[in-house]
């Protein structure tokens, strides 16, 4: 199901952006400068990965997207609605992008099902019979379907995470970010996550990934992009990132996790 | 994906008989079998001395005779049926949630009947000391409402699995109908709270201050938690100040606060400022407990549910509350057995509920020098109430764990 990359990316044609950060710069606690300015723009229907070493700001960069990180300089909109602190803005964000988390982080106290509908059913207001319908297309997608009414608990850690990408896509968000995706799982889970993924990003959705994945970010990604202690240091497409790196950073990252 | 379980095979059984099993828990050593035959004599010992006494020496006539007292009070004897009614109200529920509880499993497990059993001795005995026959066929009445709705809420909950969602419901409606009713507050003629005494009284303070904490003690610990600095604070010194004072004080000084801070036209009688404090005091308890719970969800959990959309509220209510409030309620069942203990205090301030009636009986000289019997019924009394409640709280516990086998979430992405 390999979708043939060959749309030019984003920065070459203008193509409608969906995600604008402009010199996003975050201190932690006040003095820990965890980003230095980072920008980035992802264009609709793109799939941008995100590498870098541990403890680089990856997961705080694009936690900055969907407000549950602050920040304390700069602009990110999202589909054109500004980031800035005004809880509404917040909000209506927050149903637009959906997220997934490297530990799952479902619901442990509802079933599948209810870990689905909640959202839609609470925040988009739907009859809880449209959430249904809607969610068990969705549970179906991502083959978790005959497991609907268990408890999270009672599946293994690659259904969980499809569960949960399931229940991010029920809110109908226009982008997804991910994670770690598959970080938490056992090898031979790894492969029905990133499939499910696969998928997501043939359909046209708009994601960021970070993830260590180097064969599903050479398949699938239209753009890597290095973190470096805070920094972007390389925005490349996949080919290059890997074979022939503009910076020397990369190279030195790429000889680590390539061995 | 299957789902076919493979055939299952019985665990090898441990079958050991009475003899070995004493042999290996009871003589295993020369020095256990020493332990066992002393402790062996002197249980034997205490509990001839006890029986020999309870049925040569003791006089237990003190208890007939003023059973209605010890039950009820001074309440009116022509509106005793309220009374009656309010207990039917929450024999209704109590036998419904039974039922509801066990609908996967046996009505009558082994922890079932040992309740059951305890129950049955205990109306043996109620049935012996009542001499009116119709106290006795409404009670014999009662028994059996409890079990028959049991089964009906089995099989109700069989066929309807959410219906043990509506149970705290249930509880509730029955509980308000149950004290109007026995106060008199909507139909018929009121009656004031000194009439109310014995264990009408213990129960009719406890659970009231139980119920009424509730509330206050989840909006303190969300206050505990709070981003706002003052409400923090604020809860903060509330739950620390009460926590620092012993109940005894506090009911002193709601006696003389509770009137103060409210206006003069709001009048509370003795029994509902002692309530206040029963429940100023729980509540501040409570709070810790619930914000322990509250601790010991994920941050992940709240995480998830923003990005979600997911506002604060909703956040709080249907995600990070519910997985907290599971976590506690063994420690919070504890609590409310010793808060329906401690509403023995209310003797010292006056009251003649359960303890308080006991004493102002021994004072009457035609029962002077009863008091080890008076003594042993009200703690026999008070033990089946804890235990009922103890036992009740863990079948609550079994049942909420096997529904959801909640996973050991790990910590939040973003701890290093
Ligand atoms: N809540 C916090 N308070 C203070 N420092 C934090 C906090 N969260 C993260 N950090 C620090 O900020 C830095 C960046 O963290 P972040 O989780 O974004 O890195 P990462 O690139 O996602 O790393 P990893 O690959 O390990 O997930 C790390 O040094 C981390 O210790
Ligand atoms: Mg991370």
């Amino acid at each position: 199901m390999t979708q043939p990359q060959t749309e030019p990316t984003a920065n070459q044609t203008g193509a409608e952006p969906i995600i604008i950060a402009r010199d996003v710069e975050k201190w932690y606690d006040n003095n820990f400068h965890v980003l230095k300015g980072v920008s980035m723009t992802v264009t609709k229907g793109e799939v941008v990965v995100v590498m870098g070493p541990s403890g680089s700001g990856k997961s705080t960069f694009i936690r900055t997207f969907n407000a549950l990180e602050p920040y304390q300089k700069g602009t990110i909109e999202i589909d054109g609605i500004q980031l800035s602190h005004d809880l509404k803005n917040i909000d209506a964000i927050r149903r637009e992008v959906g997220m997934v988390f490297q530990q799952f982080n479902l619901f442990p106290h509802l079933t599948v099902l209810q870990n689905v509908t909640l959202a839609p059913i609470w925040v988009r207001r739907w009859s809880k019979s449209k959430a249904e319908e809607v969610a068990m297309q969705l549970l179906d997608r991502v083959g978790i379907l005959s497991q609907a009414n268990k408890f999270p608990g009672q599946l293994s850690g690659g259904q969980q995470q499809r569960v949960a990408i399931a229940r991010a896509l029920a809110m109908q968000p226009k982008v997804m970010l991910f994670d770690e995706p598959t970080s938490a799982l056992d090898p031979e889970m790894v492969r029905e996550v990133l499939d499910v993924m696969r998928t997501l990003a043939g359909s046209g959705m708009t994601m960021v990934c970070v993830t260590h994945e180097v064969g599903f970010a050479r398949e699938v990604a239209d753009r890597v992009v290095l973190m470096a202690d805070g920094m972007l240091v390389e925005d490349s497409k996949p080919d290059e990132f890997f074979t022939n790196p503009k910076s020397d950073r990369t190279k030195k990252f790429l000889s680590q996790i390539l061995h | 994906m299957t789902t076919a379980t493979p055939p299952s095979s019985a665990p090898p059984l441990n079958q050991i008989g009475a003899a070995a099993w004493a042999k290996k828990n009871l003589f295993s050593s020369v020095s256990n079998t020493i332990l066992t035959i002393v402790s062996g004599l002197v249980l034997i010992w205490v509990v001839l001395t006890l029986l020999i006494w309870g049925f040569t020496q003791a006089d237990w006539r003190v208890i007939p005779a003023n059973f209605r007292l010890l039950m009820v009070g001074r309440y009116p004897i022509n509106l005793i049926w309220r009374v009656w009614l309010a207990l039917g109200l929450i024999v209704v529920a109590a036998g419904l949630s039974w039922g509801v509880l066990a609908r996967n499993s046996r009505l009558f497990d082994r922890r079932g009947l040992i309740v059951l059993g305890i129950g049955a001795a205990a109306l043996v005995i109620v049935l012996a000391l009542l001499s009116d026959p119709i106290s006795i066929a409404i009670s014999l009445g009662l028994l059996a409402l409890l079990v028959g709705l049991a089964f009906v809420g089995q099989q109700v909950g069989k066929v309807v699995p959410t219906f043990g969602n509506w149970l705290p419901l249930v509880w509730l409606v029955a509980f308000v109908i149950g004290y109007s009713l026995i106060r008199g507050f909507l139909i018929g003629r009121p009656v004031k709270g000194d009439d109310l005494g014995g264990l009408l009284l213990t129960l009719l303070t406890a659970s009231v201050s139980i119920v009424l904490s509730f509330p206050f003690g989840i909006l303190l610990a969300l206050g505990r938690r709070s981003d706002l600095p003052v409400i923090r604070l604020l809860s903060t010194i509330y739950i620390e100040v009460i926590r620092g004072l012993p109940l005894i004080t506090i009911l002193f000084a709601s006696q003389f606060l509770v009137p103060l801070v409210l206006p003069p036209y709001i009048r509370t009688d003795r029994l509902i400022r002692a309530v206040v404090g029963l429940t100023m005091f729980s509540a501040a308890y409570l709070a810790e407990n619930v914000r322990g719970g509250l601790q010991a969800v994920p941050r992940g959990q709240a995480e998830a549910s923003k990005a979600l959309g997911m506002n604060p509220l909703l956040t709080t209510g249907l995600i990070v509350m519910p997985q907290a409030l599971k976590a506690v309620i063994p420690t919070m069942v504890g609590q409310f057995i010793s808060l329906f203990k401690d509403t023995s205090l209310l003797t010292i301030i006056g009251f003649t509920e359960l303890l308080g009636i006991g004493q102002t009986i021994l004072a009457n000289p035609q029962f002077l020098g009863r008091n080890v019997e008076m003594y042993t019924f009200i703690g026999l009394i008070y033990f089946l109430c804890c235990y009922a409640m103890s036992i009740a709280s863990q079948r609550l516990e079994r049942q909420l764990n096997s529904s959801g086998t909640p996973t050991v979430a790990p910590a939040a992405t973003i701890d290093p």
